[in-house]
C-alpha cells in the first residue's frame, strides 16, 4: 500500500509539523536555556505525530469527505427535509455531548461555580451541574447544525444570520453573571472535534452541491461557524437560569 | 516498548469511544432512513481505519513529546523567576512578560498549522473553489489570526483587562469587514473560527492560559484562565476576511492598471 503519494503525504506532514518542532527549540534553547528534557521520547513521539497526520489524511478522502458528500445527496434525493433535520441534529448532538474537550471545560466551570457560591460546594451538585453544562452545549450545537441545514436549504445569506448570533452574544453578556462568561466564550471553540469538522464540512458542501441553485463555495460552508456560535449564548443563559 | 503499546491501545480505545456515537448515527441513518447500500464500503472501512488509527497515533505522539515539553515551556516562561521581577509588588508592567507574547503568538501559529480539523477543511476549500483558495494560504492566513489572538489574550489576562470588551470589539471589526469582503469567503472565515481550536492547540493554550493566571500577581486562574480559546476563535475570522480582501484589492487593482 506504500506508494508514491503516501511517501509525498508524509513528507507534507513532516513540514506541517516543523514549526512546532522550530518554536519549542528555539524557545527552550535560547530564552528559557535548559536542557531538553527526554530526546528519545521527544523524537519517537514526533515520529507517531507525523505518521498519524499522514494517515488521518489519507483517511480523510476516503471515508469522511465521501460519507459526509453521500448523505447529503441521498437525502437530498430522498427530499425528506424532517429526516435530514433530525440527522443534523443527532450529528451535532451525538457528536459534541462525548466530546473529551468538553468534558474538562465543563468540569472546570462547576469548580467556578462552586467556589462562587452559585451551586453547593459538593460532588453531586457539581456534577450535576457540569452534566447540565454539557447537555446544553450538546443541545446548542445540534440546534444550530440544524439552523445551519435550513439555512442551505433556503439559501439565506449566513451573514445576517452569524452577525444576528453576535448581538445575542453581546446582549446576553450584559446579563450573564460575570463567571460564566469566560467559559461560555470558550464553550464555542472547544465543541467541534477532528471527525465533527470534516463530517459537518462535507455534509454543508454536499447539500449545496445537491441542490439546484446553491453554490457550494457560498452555500456550502457555516456550519462550523453555528456550532461555535450558539453554545456560547446556551451557556450563557444556562448560567443565569441556575 | 510494553508500555508504550499499552498506553497506545488506551488511546486507540478512547479515540474509538468518541467516535462510536458519530458512526451509530451515520450507520443508523443509512440503514433504517435512507435505506441503499452505499458505494465502496470496502474502500469506507479501509478509510475509517486510517482516520482512527492516524487520530489515535496523533494524540499518542503529541502526549509523549509535545504536551508535556509545551506545558514546562509554559510554566517556566511564566514562573516570577523567569520575569525577574521582585515579588514584593504588587504589579508588574506587562512589558516584563515579552517572552510570554513572542511565545504564545509561535506556539499558536505553529500549532494551528498542525492542526488536522484545518487541514480538512482547507483541502475542501481548495476542491471546492477550483483551486481559487489555496490550502496552504488559507491555513495561513488562519494560523496568523490565532497568533495574533493568543498573543492579546496573553497580554489581557495580564493586564488585568474585561474579557468581553475585546471579544465584542473583535465581533465588531468581523462586522464591518463583512460588509466589504468578497462573498465567496464569508462562510470559509467564519468557519475557520471554530475549526482552530482542537485537538493541538487547546491543551497548550490552556496550560498557558493558566499558567499565566496562577503566576500573575491579582489574577485568580478560575476566573481569567479562560479566554484564550475565544480568542483564537476570533482572530482568525478578521485574518481570513483580511486576507481576502487584500487578494481582491490586489487583482483588482492589476486589472485596471491593465485597462490602462
Amino acid at each position: 500500500m506504500i506508494n508514491n503519494r503516501f511517501l509525498k503525504q508524509l513528507a507534507n506532514s513532516f513540514l506541517d509539523l516543523l514549526p512546532i518542532v522550530m518554536v519549542v527549540l528555539v524557545f527552550q534553547i535560547f530564552i528559557i536555556r535548559q536542557p531538553i528534557p527526554d530526546v528519545v521520547n521527544l523524537v519517537f513521539g514526533l515520529l507517531l505525530v507525523v505518521v498519524g497526520l499522514t494517515l488521518f489524511v489519507e483517511g480523510l478522502e476516503k471515508s469522511l469527505f465521501p460519507i459526509g458528500e453521500s448523505m447529503a445527496f441521498a437525502f437530498a434525493r430522498k427530499g425528506s427535509l424532517f429526516w435530514l433535520l433530525v440527522f443534523a441534529y443527532s450529528l451535532g448532538f451525538g457528536t459534541t455531548v462525548a466530546e473529551p474537550a468538553l468534558i474538562a471545560v465543563a468540569d472546570e466551570a462547576a469548580s467556578i461555580a462552586a467556589n462562587g457560591g452559585m451551586i453547593g460546594n459538593t460532588e453531586t451538585a457539581k456534577d450535576s451541574y457540569a452534566l447540565g453544562l454539557r447537555l446544553t452545549v450538546a443541545l446548542s450545537v445540534g440546534f444550530a447544525i440544524v439552523i445551519g441545514v435550513i439555512r442551505i436549504i433556503k439559501g439565506w445569506p449566513l451573514h445576517y444570520l452569524i452577525i444576528s448570533g453576535y448581538c445575542g452574544v453581546v446582549i446576553m453578556t450584559v446579563f450573564a453573571p460575570a463567571e460564566i462568561v469566560g467559559i461560555a466564550y470558550d464553550s464555542g471553540g472547544v465543541t467541534t472535534s477532528t471527525i465533527t469538522v470534516p463530517l459537518v464540512t462535507a455534509l454543508g458542501v454536499g447539500l449545496a452541491s445537491a441542490i439546484k441553485g446553491r453554490n457550494p463555495m457560498l452555500d456550502g460552508f457555516g456550519l462550523i461557524a453555528f456550532a461555535s456560535l450558539t453554545p456560547m449564548i446556551f451557556v450563557m443563559a444556562y448560567g443565569m437560569i441556575i | 516498548m510494553i508500555g508504550w503499546l499499552g498506553s497506545f491501545w488506551e488511546t486507540l480505545l478512547g479515540t474509538l469511544r468518541d467516535v462510536l456515537p458519530i458512526a451509530a448515527i451515520i450507520i443508523g441513518f443509512q440503514v433504517f432512513v435512507i435505506r441503499k447500500p452505499v458505494h465502496h464500503p470496502k474502500q469506507l472501512l479501509i478509510g475509517f481505519v486510517y482516520v482512527l488509527l492516524g487520530i489515535a497515533l496523533f494524540l499518542e505522539g503529541l502526549e509523549m513529546a509535545l504536551f508535556p515539553l509545551g506545558e514546562l515551556m509554559a510554566k517556566q516562561l511564566t514562573a516570577s523567576e523567569f520575569i525577574q521581577v521582585d515579588a514584593s509588588l504588587r504589579t508588574v508592567p506587562w512589558q516584563a512578560y515579552f517572552w510570554v507574547y513572542i511565545f504564545a503568538g509561535s506556539i499558536g501559529f505553529a500549532t494551528t498549522l498542525a492542526e488536522p480539523s484545518l487541514i480538512a477543511v482547507a483541502i475542501k476549500a481548495q476542491e471546492i473553489s477550483g483551486g481559487a483558495i489555496r490550502a496552504l494560504g488559507l491555513r495561513l492566513a488562519v494560523s496568523v489570526g490565532v497568533a495574533f489572538g493568543i498573543s492579546l489574550g496573553a497580554y489581557r489576562i495580564i493586564s488585568g483587562t474585561d474579557l468581553y470588551l475585546y471579544i465584542i470589539s473583535g465581533y465588531m471589526i468581523v462586522i464591518a469587514q463583512t460588509a466589504f469582503a468578497p462573498k465567496m469567503i464569508i462562510g470559509l472565515a467564519y468557519d475557520s473560527g471554530g475549526v482552530t481550536t482542537s485537538t493541538v492547540t487547546v491543551p497548550l493554550v490552556t496550560a498557558l492560559g493558566l499558567g499565566l493566571a496562577s503566576t500573575v500577581p491579582g489574577r485568580n486562574p478560575l476566573l481569567d484562565g479562560f479566554g484564550l480559546i475565544a480568542f483564537a476563535s476570533l482572530f482568525p475570522i478578521i485574518s481570513v476576511l483580511g486576507y481576502a480582501q487584500l487578494a481582491d484589492w490586489r487583482s483588482r487593482r492589476a486589472s485596471s492598471k491593465n485597462k490602462h
